[in-house]
């Protein structure tokens, strides 16, 4: 068995944001994937929220993560067939919430959308795409947002807006942030910042 | 390495990536669609073969209305040929109450004289060849006579005036028509009975036949002179013109039957067509990376041609195999319609098989395939660069080419081509433009919806193309077994529904000229309801405006059957309210007794006739002359005497005939059908009802094989809905895992998909349950006039049918889709 990520042990703190780095391969990915419980480790507890993610299955984590997490993705991950407001919709909606329209355009409007709601993704730019992707992250006030190297596919100036958004809006709304990027001026913003090296954990590196 | 070896080794890791599967499908589908319908008609066309010299029983047959003379056989028998005699008629049989209209065969003791007559004891059982005819007393019912009459050896059966002993049962006969049962059931008797059954007299409509056999010289030499002596009035037939008409009406069932299958060919190709495409696609890199090791074109060609050959024979097989399943199946569908067993088909049906096979991959899959060797091998280094763009004739038309060489290779008839592409393509596109239309309209509720139906309906609108594709496929298939199963029935039961209460169900012919009156007497007494009486006489047309009938070209076999065969006619006084004169006027007083014809506006058309033309006729060895003094139209299914050809009164009364009418006996009382039987016994009487009866079931039972190659087209439909599943399985898999990351448990995403099924299966539905429904409106207005309200059980069927069948098969193909984990948007980041 191939080991991916080794003896990690770590605590994040409530409305904390937390970058990892590290090189390609070294895990970060696989950490995030853990860490959201879209993955589950071969051993070893994580705990989200207050809930045991580990003792949690498949669907069970699914309901976990429609109610408190968000995610932002490097190729933003929108659904081609919806439109930008029905994109936002989508979390709120999988949460059972009822007023799914109103809080996606609310969202939508707080990242400068409120005139691309009934756009598709293929119609908007790749900045907006990702703004998209992060009203959907926002749009249920998550309690963790998940973003993998939300900048990735981005050229500077745009990514540059892009983190900004991010963190204000993380700044409003008081929400746990753990970022995966190579950038090290978008880790720098973060108020801790781990690098993953060979699937081990090193600590307070910025 | 050759390019062979690189094939074949990577033609199992092909297999596992699913189109070629869909390839082989798809092929294997359309392969047994035509194969299947192919090995049924060879069968047939087998059998008449078999049968073809045996078809009269004889080498020649001479048929009269009349008493033959016997300067015929006198000199056949001079010539050295055998002869035999036979007389047939219809007449009700009965055995105590128990009674059946049958075709009676009277037979001399040389019958048959080519072909076999097959007897066993007991109905359907094995039969033994027998010579000679049944003894005088005793007669041979067959297998469907003796069953309906529950009749067995030594039943007393009452035929006319006489009551006879079945001997044995009936198994075949070489006249018995060479693969298609009869309405009627019969039943052979020895000729020297039948003047005790009175049910000779004359007028009476009847056929009597001299058969003829002997060496072909012989044959052929007495056949000539036999044209020069006969009467007008005689028929002649021979092997070598009525084995080819029959199988040319097998031929034409067939191609009507693979053009059914074609639909379903058609779809498959376009699955072929989806297929190829995503193959190509998934292929692109790495034949530009084989190219960047040195790879030439013909090498990259040569791999994906090798599987696609490799393919393509393998779906042949299989097609052929199941096309011969299937075709059992549809032999079984026709059982009681076809005669006895069939032979076993030949092979050429597997030449059908694999050109099909040829046409589909060549037209549909080869295209892109040569398009995926000119992949630059650059596109290792820029994944934006593809093949260059085809010519539209390359990639267009070996498709074109295809589907015309299928079409036309089945119908072999221009006329015939033309009117089925161009009604197809007219009818593909109003019901794409339609499944166009609902899949928009369709995408403007996802709003007011929940999630999983939004995403369901949102996919359908994503893959427009692909969902107006697959809504044609379906509603196509669904609307004609709708239209066959559902809407005929209800056609046929409204028809029925709008005949008045008191429309004649018995209709009895051959009554003698002077008991007509008592006959007349005899219904009223039992309380029926009586229709007008019409005397009939029996006459073959032989000229047309001077022009000899046997000198003229026909433009249909229907136009010919009119002018050929042997005409009822009558004369009357009176008009019946069921016909009305559309040209020319009825006869007035002063034109009675004069040589005037109204003619009806079926044979008008059909001839090409106009009023005023001249009509010669052989009236029993009279000449007559009449012109067309008008044209009527005739509502047939009053059920009231009606004759194409009325004579003004006056004319022919002197000619030797018999009267017709018709009644409503309220009570279908056995008792009152038999104490008439036995009073008139020369009368033939038919049930309406048990005829109509009769011809449903055969009607069913032919109609019940093409709904089953229609379940081909549906199945096709199926085809290409996993076809285009298939083609979008990686994104659906990423949606899956996406929605999954968001939060979405497994039921949620499997309503999702469910819904994109159901909404495409409720659409197609809706639309066939449409176009059944309007097709159902234009046939009672058009064809039948009868009002009619569409069925809401069309749209139940339609709508239930479609969305579960649809739905089912989605479920089918993309259940693995549902369980994509969530981290897989992580790794496709």
């Amino acid at each position: 068995m191939l080991t991916i990520v080794n003896d990690v042990s770590l605590d994040i703190a409530a409305g904390e944001s937390v970058a990892i780095i590290g090189t390609s391969g070294a895990g970060k990915s696989t950490l995030l994937a853990l860490l959201a419980g879209l993955d589950t480790p071969s051993s070893g507890r994580i705990t989200l929220a207050g809930a045991d993610l580990t003792s949690l299955d498949e669907d069970g984590r699914a309901r976990l993560r429609a109610e408190r997490v968000g995610f932002v993705f490097q190729s933003f991950h929108l659904v081609p067939s919806l439109t930008a407001l029905e994109n936002v919709m989508l979390p709120l909606e999988l949460a059972g919430r009822r007023d799914a329209r109103e809080g996606a355009l609310d969202t939508l409007r707080r990242v400068g959308l409120e005139h691309r709601t009934g756009h598709y993704p293929r119609q908007l730019s790749g900045g907006e795409q990702q703004r998209v992707a992060i009203a959907r992250a926002f749009v249920t006030r998550p309690a963790v947002l998940f973003a993998d190297e939300p900048t990735g596919n981005l050229d500077t100036h745009t990514g540059d807006r892009i983190v900004s958004l991010l963190f204000d809006l993380n700044a409003q709304s008081n929400t746990t942030l753990v970022l995966v990027t190579h950038d090290r001026g978008v880790a720098g913003r973060c108020g801790r910042v781990l690098q993953m090296d060979s699937g081990e954990l090193k600590q307070g590196l910025a | 390495m050759n390019a062979l070896t690189i094939a074949l080794r990577t033609l199992l890791r092909e297999w596992r990536s699913g189109e070629l599967g869909v390839l082989v499908l798809a092929i294997t589908v359309a392969v047994a669609a035509l194969t299947g319908v192919g090995f049924l008609v060879d069968r047939i066309g087998i059998a008449v073969d078999n049968q073809a010299g045996e078809v009269l029983a004889a080498d020649l047959r001479l048929e009269s209305p009349q008493p033959i003379d016997n300067a015929a056989v006198d000199e056949a028998k001079r010539r050295g040929l055998r002869t035999a005699s036979q007389t047939g008629m219809f007449s009700v049989v009965f055995n105590g109450d128990d009674s059946q209209l049958t075709a009676i065969r009277a037979v001399s003791a040389e019958y048959p004289l080519r072909g076999k007559v097959l007897l066993s004891n007991e109905p359907f059982g094995v039969g033994t060849v027998v010579h000679g005819n049944p003894a005088r007393g005793e007669v041979w019912p067959d297998s469907r006579l003796a069953a309906a009459l529950n009749a067995g050896v030594g039943t007393q059966l009452s035929i006319g005036a006489r009551q006879f002993r079945v001997s044995r049962i009936l198994i075949s006969r070489p006249d018995q028509g060479a693969t298609f049962v009869d309405l009627a059931p019969a039943l052979l008797m020895n000729e020297a009975d039948i003047d005790a059954t009175q049910l000779i007299q004359p007028g009476s409509r009847l056929t009597r036949s001299r058969l003829f056999a002997g060496e072909r010289a012989d044959v052929q030499s007495f056949e000539e002179w036999l044209k020069e002596h006969k009467k007008d009035s005689e028929r002649l037939l021979d092997v070598d013109e009525t084995a080819p008409q029959i199988k040319n009406a097998i031929d034409r069932s067939g191609r009507f039957l693979s053009l059914a299958s074609l639909v379903a060919v058609l779809l498959c190709a376009i699955a072929v067509a989806m297929a190829a495409r995503r193959y190509v696609q998934r292929h692109l890199d790495s034949v530009a990376l084989m190219k960047t090791l040195g790879a030439t074109r013909a090498f990259t060609l040569t791999v994906s041609l090798t599987q696609l050959v490799m393919v393509g024979l393998l779906a042949a097989i299989l097609g052929s195999l199941l096309g011969f399943g299937a075709q059992v199946w549809l032999v079984v569908a026709l059982k009681g319609l076809l005669k006895g067993d069939l032979p076993a088909p030949g092979l050429a049906p597997l030449g059908i098989g694999f050109l099909t096979a040829i046409a589909v991959l060549g037209g549909f899959a080869l295209p892109p395939l040569l398009q995926l060797s000119r992949t630059p091998a650059l596109r290792v280094l820029r994944r934006d660069i593809g093949p260059p763009p085809p010519l539209v004739i390359l990639a267009f038309g070996p498709a074109v080419i295809a589907i015309v060489f299928l079409i036309y290779w089945v119908l072999r008839d221009l006329a015939v081509f033309i009117g089925f592409v161009v009604g197809l393509a007219a009818f593909v596109l109003v019901v794409a433009g339609a499944g166009w239309l609902l899949v928009k309209l369709t995408n403007r509720f996802r709003g007011r919806v929940g999630v999983s139906w939004r995403y369901g309906i949102a996919n359908l609108g994503r893959r427009r193309t692909e969902s107006v594709v697959q809504l044609t496929a379906f509603a196509h298939g669904l609307m004609m077994l709708l239209l066959l199963a559902v809407v005929r029935n209800d056609l046929l039961n409204d028809w029925r529904r709008s005949l008045p209460a008191d429309t004649p169900n018995f209709f009895f012919i051959n009554i003698p000229p002077d008991e007509h009156e008592n006959f007349g007497r005899f219904l009223a007494e039992r309380g029926a309801e009586r229709a007008r009486a019409l005397p009939m006489v029996r006459a073959r047309m032989t000229h047309i405006n001077g022009k000899a009938i046997d000198d003229m070209k026909f433009d249909s076999p229907r136009a010919k059957e009119f002018a050929t065969r042997d005409q009822n006619i009558t004369w009357a006084e009176q008009l019946g309210s069921d016909n009305v004169i559309t040209d020319g006027h009825w006869f007035t007083k002063d034109e009675y007794g004069k040589p005037l014809v109204s003619v009806s506006s079926e044979y008008m058309s059909e001839l090409k006739l106009r009023i005023g033309d001249q009509l010669q006729f052989d009236v029993s060895g009279e000449t007559r002359t009449a012109t067309i003094s008008s044209a009527r139209k005739v509502k047939w299914d009053s059920f009231q005497p009606n004759f194409f050809l009325m004579f003004s009164p006056g004319l022919l009364e002197g000619s030797q005939g018999t009267w017709m009418t018709a009644a409503h006996l309220e009570a279908k009382d056995p008792k009152t059908i038999a104490d008439l039987v036995r009073r008139f016994p020369s009368v033939s009487v038919f049930n309406v009802d048990e005829l109509l009866t009769q011809v449903r079931s055969i009607i069913d039972k032919a109609l019940a094989a093409v709904q089953s190659v229609f379940l081909f087209t549906l199945l096709a439909g199926l085809v290409v809905l996993i076809a285009a599943v298939q083609a979008s399985r990686e994104e659906r898999r990423y949606e899956s895992a996406m929605l999954r990351t968001l939060g979405a448990n497994r039921s949620t995403v499997l309503k999702g998909l469910l819904a994109e099924f159901a909404s495409l299966g409720v659409l197609s539905g809706f639309l066939a349950a449409a176009g059944a429904s309007i097709a159902g409106v234009f046939i009672a207005n058009r064809v039948l006039q009868i009002p009619y309200t569409p069925d809401p059980l069309v749209w139940v069927y339609g709508l239930a049918g479609g969305g579960l069948l649809v739905c089912f098969a989605g479920w089918l193909a993309t259940r693995s889709v549902v369980n994509q984990p969530p981290v897989l948007t992580l790794r496709s980041g």
